[in-house]
């Protein structure tokens, strides 16, 4: 039985190909490093386009979803409020699927983003709120089932959503 | 030195089926010449057109893919050279139009005005092939082997400041200009019409 309930970076990655998504956009993260990003960037099934800043990734993402393909921008927090002018014109004004995984670097594992001593965490939440911007967090491994329903969501009705990884996912 | 709308006369000539995504007032001026519902101009923040296109190219890769950034808009979004290169989409084709001002906002100087080398950036980065021009002619005789080389291909337009365009943001921001585009590339994507980004 497994005791810890961190989520796997296999249970991301399978849930991110299981919602068709095929073009991942990235920076690395520390949070989301290890247990996503390299093995995103050795999955022969997956594009990897390494930017050099996270907006790029805003953009790209929305260029692919015009031609009918699915992308995720895999990033920090701290890329996320880096980005979130392209966030807020390309994503919510232009009604477009941009779906980001975002690790939260800095927060407590036992503690919800809202309560965060780190001022970065505690604040992501609110931002993508006060932007209309649908989110969900994954704290534990039951939590990943909830990532595919949300990209698919997202295109489906085409509007951006956020993915708040909790937890450093080790390789 | 070249005018910009003398450059993008040249080029509408070229275009073929080509998709151009134009920035700001390059934007305004092309639509102008060239009104066009391939033309992408929903690029968002200022300084993403690059990045739009590249998503396009990689989404499109049958595709001829046209950029027409302005030199402000690049310095916003300089890393995307290197983005574009690591990426290497063989069908991009990147024009800057180097004037030194931000025209759309008062014209003020860009900074480096005159000191940065577009081109220089450009092939530092990475770009396939990169190209400099300061007269039309050789711009007009180059341009049919700039649209059919393997990118990303990399020009330089060098150019005066000009009248200005009409500005209508609403326009180019609007629902029926992505629409309009969207309805315009259906008929090169495969699988389902007019749903969802498909999976895959």
């Amino acid at each position: 039985m497994r005791i810890d309930d961190t989520p796997r970076g296999s249970e991301i990655v399978d849930a991110i190909k299981a919602a068709g998504v095929r073009h991942v956009a990235a920076l690395p993260d520390i949070v989301t490093s290890g247990g996503i990003l390299w093995r995103l960037a050795e999955d022969p099934d997956i594009r990897l386009i390494r930017l050099c800043k996270e907006d790029e990734g805003v953009s790209i993402c929305a260029g692919l979803s015009y031609c009918d393909k699915r992308a995720v921008l895999l990033m920090q927090q701290t890329g996320l409020m880096d980005s979130l002018n392209s966030v807020r014109a390309t994503g919510v004004e232009y009604g477009l699927p941009i779906c980001m995984v975002v690790g939260l670097l800095g927060k407590e594992p036992d503690r919800p983003a809202s309560e965060s001593e780190n001022y970065g965490v505690r604040i992501v939440e609110p931002v993508l709120d006060a932007m209309g911007i649908d989110r969900l967090g994954i704290e534990t491994s039951s939590d990943v089932a909830l990532l595919a329903p949300a990209i698919d969501r997202a295109y489906a009705e085409s509007r951006p959503v956020v993915a708040l990884i909790g937890r450093r996912i080790e390789r | 030195m070249m005018r910009r709308d003398e450059c993008f006369r040249k080029l509408a000539e070229h275009r073929g089926d080509a998709i151009v995504v134009p920035a700001y007032t390059s934007a305004f001026e092309w639509i102008a010449i060239d009104p066009n519902p391939l033309n992408f101009v929903s690029i968002g923040a200022m300084g993403q057109a690059s990045s739009h296109a590249l998503g396009l190219a990689m989404g499109l890769p049958d595709r001829k893919i046209v950029v027409l950034d302005g030199d402000g808009s690049l310095l916003m979004n300089l890393g995307s050279l290197v983005t574009v290169a690591e990426a290497g989409p063989e069908n991009l084709v990147h024009f800057v139009v180097e004037n030194g001002t931000y025209e759309a906002n008062g014209g003020h100087p860009i900074p480096g005005k005159g000191r940065v080398d577009f081109a220089g950036f450009a092939r530092d980065a990475g770009y396939r092939e990169v190209h400099s021009f300061d007269g039309l002619n050789r711009f007009s005789a180059m341009l049919p082997e700039l649209l059919a080389a393997k990118g990303p291909v990399f020009g330089c337009l060098k150019i005066e400041p000009g009248p200005l365009p009409e500005y209508d943001y609403p326009m180019i921001h609007s629902a029926r200009m992505r629409e309009t585009f969207r309805q315009a590339i259906r008929p090169f994507l495969g699988g389902e019409e007019g749903g969802p980004a498909r999976k895959g």
